[in-house]
């Protein structure tokens, strides 16, 4: 795994053009440019926006202005662990002329394909910050917790990223499960509600790791409050377990890739 | 030292379709478990494309691998490449190793050739530094410097495999695998090609060369080695394993020309029943029934013809082609002094060929019975086949005919 981790060092040259590759191509070819970025974004915070309004108009309560901040901090990380998830499945079969004829360490492929999708959370972040700066959301120190988080979202995704792309080189109708997973994850996922909401069910929802980091950002950057530790360690540790894996099983696919893609 | 060592390599590969996903492969393995794994009907085919392949090629060696397709060469090229690993045995190798091998696997259409360069040259395990220092001289020998910025799906072939070829011979490999790919681009071109091919020689760099063109690997190659069927069949100088898979390949082309004619025949003659037919074909030498001779011994032939009607001057033409259908010479009976009345039953046509110069090969023989007028054939035999060979035949390559030419020597003249 150390000489893994090596090699994917040594051709992070690599790692950086397909990345750019990645983004170039999704930008070149949509003639909105770089409001992509933030197109996804708007369009899921929407739909969290009127689903909340629902919950609120059935049970006669009042939206908070808070709660619609909250949906829309909890969305982006969604959205990048989704997109990502999206990309590097097809990362590896997409690119057969790659892995087939030329020799590099594969796992830059879904690499790339989780970091362009970073690249794009950026952007929305900073487009979000603005606007939050604007309604006086203000900072507070919790917030030195968020790289952190951020980090095991990262390791999470990646993880995941690098063993869906070799399982779905060998089963082709892992994308398709893949696919179905993440389109009604979102109901699984406190993105437009909140864990709490549930009261008892709440531990139900947060043993989904997304579940738990999610409501970590929730905390530090919307409530201004520490995070739940026992939640937030909970899902830092699984985050390394499926990095672990993910590592282990890709490495250990990784010869008999181009025989089978 | 050697930079590349393949130490009793095997590589097996399953032929046949694979489970490739989830929905045959589960209920796949539920009945292999509910009859217990006893029977097995869709048990993979396996096959081994490499078969105990061994050999070692020292530092500034030109290596030439040849063979029938199927032998295994590409296979080898993979292994090397490191993008397949061996079933079996060990494979070491010391050096920065390139291949030109699908130059443009790398590109993308959508992005422009400068941008192509730079991925391209990371996939080829360049840093983006060495790439800068390069670039110039990448687009330069190229040749597609006034497109650089347009996306390369707009270029066309040629200038794809170019700029491919390019950035991989700009990455000053240690070890450099080259597979055919020197048909790219223009005479300029290849005449680069060869010059930077014989500037990565001089420096001391490796060479494996896998081709289909013997006179590309006699003119480069010190040292050849020829696969077959997966196996090492020869290793050993490029002088004297060239003309052996020569020899092999023209066995193999007699067989299949054989088959073919053999084939075609059959189907011709369900349509008719000539009026005249030809009974038996023989070519001879020194009275002995051959198809295989010397060059320089005298040839004859024997057709042997029945006629079902009586038929008024009939005209014998005999052409010999090449294995690839080039008509090597032709001859009249009637242009020959052989002028005949009437035919009718059996009878014999004794044709004296004399020494035939040409080169080393394959030959077909075609022998047609015609009208007077020569306006329709009566029959046409087109099946029998002879092989020219020479005692120690050290040819170029590509030559058709081999005259009896004297040289000589005068002092003071």
């Amino acid at each position: 795994m150390i000489q893994m981790i090596k090699e994917i060092f040594q051709y992070r040259d690599l790692l950086w053009m397909l990345i750019l590759r990645d983004i170039r191509i999704r930008y070149k070819q949509a003639a909105m440019g770089f409001v992509w970025a933030i197109f996804m974004p708007i369009v899921a915070i929407s739909a969290g926006v009127l689903i909340r309004k629902a919950m609120a108009v059935v049970s006669g309560e009042y939206v908070e202005t808070l709660s619609i901040v909250s949906i829309a901090v909890k969305v982006l990380p969604w959205t990048f662990f989704i997109s990502s998830i999206r990309f590097s499945v097809q990362s590896l079969v997409g690119n057969r002329d790659l892995v087939t004829k030329i020799y590099f360490p594969k796992a830059v492929l879904p690499l790339a394909a989780v970091f362009a999708c970073f690249l794009d959370f950026c952007v929305s972040v900073a487009a979000l910050s603005v606007i939050l700066t604007f309604l006086k959301l203000g900072v507070s120190i919790y917030m030195l917790w968020l790289p952190l988080i951020v980090l095991s979202l990262v390791l999470l995704t990646v993880g995941l990223g690098l063993f869906l792309s070799s399982s779905n080189l060998f089963f082709r109708d892992i994308k398709y499960i893949v696919e179905i997973i993440l389109m009604f994850g979102i109901f699984y996922t406190p993105v437009f509600y909140s864990a709490d909401q549930f009261g008892n069910w709440k531990q139900l929802l947060l043993l989904n790791p997304i579940g738990s980091l999610l409501e970590s950002i929730n905390h530090v950057v919307v409530l201004k409050q520490a995070p739940d530790f026992l939640w937030l360690g909970y899902a830092g540790f699984v985050s390394l377990v499926i990095f672990y894996f993910g590592i282990v099983i890709f490495h250990k696919q990784e010869s008999v890739f181009a025989e089978y893609v | 030292m050697s930079v590349i060592e393949f130490n009793s390599v095997w590589k097996k590969f399953k032929k046949g379709e694979k489970l490739n996903s989830l929905r045959d492969a589960i209920p796949a393995f539920f009945r292999k478990v509910s009859s217990n794994g006893s029977d097995r009907p869709l048990e993979e085919q396996e096959f081994w494309a490499l078969k105990n392949v061994d050999f070692r090629i020292t530092k500034g060696e030109v290596v030439g691998i040849v063979g029938p397709n199927g032998a295994g060469k590409s296979t080898i090229l993979k292994l090397l490449s490191k993008i397949m690993y061996p079933t079996k045995g060990e494979i070491k190798i010391n050096g920065r190793l390139s291949a030109l091998i699908e130059v443009t696997a790398g590109f993308h259409p959508e992005l422009t050739g400068r941008e192509n360069v730079y991925l391209n040259g990371t996939i080829l395990g360049m840093r983006r530094r060495e790439i800068d220092k390069k670039f110039d001289e990448i687009v330069e020998f190229s040749g597609v410097a006034p497109f650089i910025d347009t996306p390369v799906k707009r270029y066309s072939s040629g200038m794809y495999s170019r700029l491919g070829f390019s950035v991989a011979a700009h990455m000053d490999p240690e070890i450099l695998l080259v597979d055919e790919v020197l048909s790219v681009g223009d005479m300029a071109f290849h005449a680069k090609c060869a010059q930077k091919m014989r500037e990565l020689m001089a420096s001391g760099a490796t060479i494996v060369l896998v081709s289909h063109d013997m006179s590309l690997i006699q003119s480069l190659c010190k040292r050849t080695i020829l696969l077959e069927g997966g196996a090492m069949a020869k290793d050993g100088p490029t002088e004297k394993v060239v003309p052996y898979y020569k020899e092999l390949m023209n066995d193999a082309q007699e067989e299949e020309l054989k088959r073919k004619v053999l084939n075609q025949g059959g189907r011709v003659k369900v349509v008719e029943q000539p009026l005249i037919s030809i009974t038996d074909l023989s070519l001879n030498c020194n009275d002995s029934i051959r198809n295989k001779f010397f060059i320089g011994e005298k040839i004859t032939m024997d057709i042997y013809f029945e006629a079902h009607e009586k038929i008024d001057q009939p005209i014998f033409i005999l052409e010999v082609l090449r294995s690839d259908g080039v008509l090597c010479f032709s001859s009249r009976s009637d242009q020959n002094k052989l002028s005949l009345n009437s035919v009718q039953g059996k009878g014999m046509i004794f044709v004296n060929l004399g020494k035939i110069n040409l080169a080393p090969g394959v030959y077909l023989v075609k022998v047609s019975i015609w009208d007077k007028d020569l306006i329709h054939p009566y029959v046409i035999r087109n099946q029998d086949v002879f092989t020219l060979e020479k005692h120690n035949w050290r040819g170029m390559a590509g030559e058709v005919f081999l005259p009896e030419i004297g040289w000589e020597f005068h002092e003071n003249k």
